[in-house]
């Protein structure tokens, strides 16, 4: 490998970054620094919720725990971390030397601390009783958010902005990279998944975080320069803030989701010795549920009050989903049937994922009937149904994928026993603390209660136990990753890695050099 | 085989032991089937939906299991290298995709029913607001008006909800210190803690009751498992619908709000009494001339003189009623949001724009002149000019019900 020139040298090196593998590490770094963070304030809502009655916080500061941690897990960690992972794997994957707007890059990144900056400002005034933080749910529903809001909310009009633009941006990257960057003979019907998927995700964000960029704006000016869009009394209408928030909302949570579908589909046949089955449907597939995701949304509001006929078309659009999803599920089981199959951490992992991910799906699929839907609304069975296709489902593909290719970034193999670890306690105590909150919401425990009656105490304090269970088996994570990133320990691997594993960015040497393909390799 | 079978029912039969002990018995781990006929409708295809994915969970899981257990490489067990299969790819998307229309053709049935507000008896007007429930009756079986109307407010007693661990309070802004116990012996939290309400809903069962509900400030939703009802009430909005609980049915139903509405949320439950045709009209004519009787000496309060100390203690149990939810027992507030009445311009201040704020509300803050009776708003405007070493800068330090009436 001819490399011409190598990292910059000190703070430099990160503050001017335009290498994608620099720029996917901070990201990944950044991403679980977030989490962390927004699991510390999980930690808050589940402590104060493990006894009923107020012993902690006042019910104000709980909102803004809700509303913060849903904030910093959805925009701050699950997005950036899947941001990161496109950056470092998709130019290994596709045979290119570095993503194609390497500049661009670098300022998609930068701007995401500057944005968290000004959320987490408004979160520390609070915790020191100077202000209160954004305090009306990480939907930030009008009118609550606009003439109720706190004065912290154009902090958070502001860090979403910052938020958005920072995604747009890291999408245009993808595309263009995707578009530009493939090695010759690699069409599009041969990238691997992961690219697919991110492919579309990519073309969702475009799309939508616009939209959520207006929905903010809309907020500020009714907040401060005297319009009335979702203000009844001003002639403005607060269910138009739901259409246009969930119009973003919707095609966001399969931005979650879909590059999660695109990490399992590398591990799974990686493990399973065996091709990903049904490649083609695969692709299908997510394009499908990519086109959905924008008919759908109103599903988020079959209690405010639709027309019949919307309420009946939203949910049979909302049905309809569960086809092209069960679609990959089955192809995963498919891929796994009559393989060769071991368990290593990235596939326990991958594993876990397919079968939580499709309870959060079943779970799903019963939200999407109307008439019950108005049982299960704005219950605990909503945040059970989140949370399964979130923690268990985009989060744990996040941490099978970086299991998968750590040792490909860092040359060598993190503690496998401690990994494991990490894999069952998290496995154990996720269960412990979402599955019950299925039970809760449908014995009729709204969400966002900071207190609750009394026949809901004895699960609500097995759901805080597996919540301190959950946070604390993160930290084992985090001991893995700075042993084999700063303390430099683990022993080397080769460049396959796994012996199942097939890709552009095995035949890379591990770890991979700072420039990726100087020479573009070709796909037959 | 035969073990890992053996073994798997020892462990059945171990959990439903666990699950139909007493530890568990009061639990509730399922929907309720409620008790009015769509409420049933909805539980009967919550529980088909259920079964459903249990069946296809079965499916799904169980294939999967087999292939982890039988396709193992440890086992020296060869990948096959097959990687598509039209036939089955088909399969797999037509049938998902016909149990769908088997579920959507029911759930498109009762949703029509439930959208089908007409012929009701009773219409009632549901309005939401920070964190109580208005309820007034518009019209019973076509005589107009009955001319009742009611606020519902939480009724359990803050010492059952306020256990600060900690000296100085809950987190972060200090507040509740006064409910603070060192011994840590909290008051029981009784079985109704955070369920009940000072007035509830009555409604008559045998008749179909229809619901006006909105908001007068941010968005609530009313909701009543029993029923199968939840609905937003969203300001500027009215939206409709409608319940119907069947004779013999009679008793106390209880829900709560089911939107994120600010600081309270939690505390804004939903209590209705679902009494015979009977028992309701005479209800109902009691109710009327309570509040009669009400407007009738709240009219007459308006020549009386109260002394101070009427006013006070009147003023007292009105304001931890109605203002200790933001303005707390002590008067500080939770700036900036609600602002500590402590020596502050508006309690201390000239009396009229006091008065004019508690009749009248300002930004967050509802006027209380629809709600509370002249007496009890000028109680609460001389408690809060007198409480916590407050002076009125104007020396106005007694307000009588005809000033707040002006």
């Amino acid at each position: 490998m001819g490399e011409h020139h190598g990292p910059m040298k000190g703070v430099k090196r990160w503050i001017l970054a335009t290498n994608h593998k620099d720029i996917g590490a901070m990201y990944l770094w950044f991403s679980f620094i977030m989490f962390l963070t927004g699991g510390f304030l999980a930690m808050i809502i589940r402590a104060e919720l493990m006894y009923p009655g107020l012993q902690l916080v006042d019910p104000n500061f709980f909102n803004q725990m809700t509303t913060t941690h849903g904030l910093i897990m959805v925009f701050g960690a699950v997005m950036p971390a899947f941001v990161g992972l496109a950056n470092y794997m998709v130019p290994l994957m596709i045979g290119a030397p570095d993503m194609a707007l390497p500049r661009l890059n670098n300022w998609s990144f930068w701007i995401l601390p500057f944005a968290f900056s000004l959320l987490i400002i408004a979160i520390i005034q609070s915790f020191l009783g100077i202000a209160d933080a954004p305090n009306f749910g990480w939907t930030f529903y009008a009118p609550l958010s606009t003439k109720y809001g706190p004065a912290s909310t154009d902090f958070f009009i502001f860090s979403v902005h910052l938020m958005g633009i920072s995604s747009i941006m890291g999408a245009v990257n993808v595309i263009v990279t995707i578009f530009n960057l493939r090695a010759p003979g690699m069409t599009l019907m041969k990238m691997p998944l992961f690219v697919w998927t991110w492919l579309i995700t990519a073309f969702l964000l475009i799309a939508v975080m616009p939209v959520l960029a207006g929905a903010v704006t809309m907020m500020l000016t009714d907040r401060h320069f005297g319009t009335s869009f979702f203000d009844a009394a001003g002639g403005g209408d607060p269910v138009l803030f739901q259409h246009i928030f969930w119009f973003f909302g919707h095609p966001e949570v399969y931005i979650m989701i879909l590059p999660a579908f695109g990490i399992v589909s590398a591990i799974i046949p990686t493990f399973a010795r065996k091709p990903l089955f049904g490649y083609a449907s695969m692709v299908y597939a997510t394009a499908s549920i990519a086109f959905l995701s924008f008919v759908v949304w109103a599903h988020h509001m079959f209690t405010v009050g639709l027309p019949l006929a919307g309420n009946l078309f939203y949910m049979y659009m909302t049905m309809l989903i569960a086809v092209p999803t069960g679609v990959k599920v089955f192809n995963w089981v498919a891929t796994m049937w009559r393989g060769s199959i071991s368990f290593e951490v990235p596939m326990m992992f991958a594993i876990a994922f397919v079968i939580l991910f499709t309870i959060g799906g079943f779970s799903g699929l019963m939200l999407a009937i109307t008439p019950v839907d108005q049982q299960y609304h704005d219950t605990y069975f909503v945040v059970a149904h989140f949370h399964y296709v979130l923690v268990s489902g985009a989060v744990f593909s996040i941490i099978a994928g970086v299991y998968y290719w750590l040792p490909k970034w860092t040359g060598r193999m993190y503690n496998v026993g401690l990994a494991k670890l990490h894999f069952w306690s998290s496995l154990i105590f996720v269960n412990l603390l979402f599955f019950p909150m299925h039970f809760v919401g449908l014995a009729g425990m709204p969400r966002r209660y900071s207190d609750y009656s009394l026949q809901f105490a004895d699960f609500n304090w097995w759901i805080s136990i597996g919540g301190f269970g959950f946070g604390l088996s993160q930290l084992i994570l985090l001991w893995i990753l700075i042993d084999i990133c700063f303390r430099k320990k683990g022993e080397a691997v080769s460049d396959q890695v796994w012996d199942g594993a097939d890709g552009l960015e095995w035949t890379l040497p591990s770890p991979a050099p700072y420039h990726s393909f100087s020479t573009p390799p070709v796909v037959k | 085989m035969q073990s890992i079978a053996k073994r798997s029912l020892a462990i059945g039969s171990a959990l439903a032991t666990i699950t139909t002990s007493g530890a568990f018995a009061d639990l509730q781990f399922d929907m309720t089937p409620g008790v009015t006929e769509i409420s049933q409708q909805v539980f009967d295809m919550h529980r088909t939906m259920l079964w459903w994915c249990v069946a296809i969970g079965v499916v799904v899981f169980g294939a999967m299991f087999y292939s982890m257990i039988k396709h193992r490489k440890s086992k020296g067990y060869k990948a096959s290298q097959f990687h598509e299969s039209t036939a089955v790819e088909v399969v797999w998307t037509i049938v998902p995709f016909i149990i769908l229309i088997l579920m959507a053709i029911p759930a498109t049935k009762v949703l029509i029913e439930m959208n089908d507000t007409r012929d009701s008896a009773l219409t009632v007007k549901i309005t939401g607001s920070q964190w109580k429930w208005h309820y007034e009756y518009l019209e019973w079986e076509g005589k107009g008006s009955p001319g009742v109307d009611y606020y519902s407010v939480l009724s359990t007693p803050s010492e059952e909800i306020m256990r600060p661990i900690r000296a100085s309070g809950l987190f972060p802004k200090n507040t509740a210190q006064d409910s603070y116990r060192p011994d840590g012996q909290y008051p029981a939290q009784n079985e109704l803690y955070k369920q009940d309400v000072d007035k509830p809903l009555v409604i008559p069962t045998g008749r179909k009751v229809r619901f006006l509900i909105t908001s007068d400030d941010v968005i609530h939703s009313w909701w009543v498992p029993d029923f199968a009802v939840k609905r937003d009430a969203i300001p500027g909005f009215i939206n409709e619908l409608w319940t119907q609980v069947p004779e013999g049915k009679e008793g106390i139903y209880r829900g709560q709000c089911a939107e994120l509405c600010g600081k309270d949320h939690a505390f804004m439950p939903v209590v209705v009494d679902a009494r015979s045709p009977e028992e309701f009209e005479q209800w109902l004519a009691d109710a009327r001339e309570a509040q009669q009787a009400e407007a009738l000496a709240a009219a007459s309060s308006l020549d009386k003189t109260f002394t101070k100390d009427e006013l006070m203690a009147e003023g007292e149990k009105a304001y931890l009623a109605r203002c200790s939810a933001c303005h707390q027992a002590n008067g500080q507030g939770l700036p900036p949001t609600f602002p500590s009445l402590v020596g502050s311009a508006i309690a201390t201040g000239p009396v009229a724009d006091h008065i004019d704020i508690v009749n009248n509300g300002k930004n967050a803050m509802p006027g209380f002149s629809a709600m509370l009776t002249p007496k009890e708003i000028a109680a609460i405007v001389t408690y809060e000019r007198n409480a916590w070493g407050n002076t009125p800068s104007d020396g106005v330090d007694v307000v009588q019900p005809r000033d707040v009436a002006k």
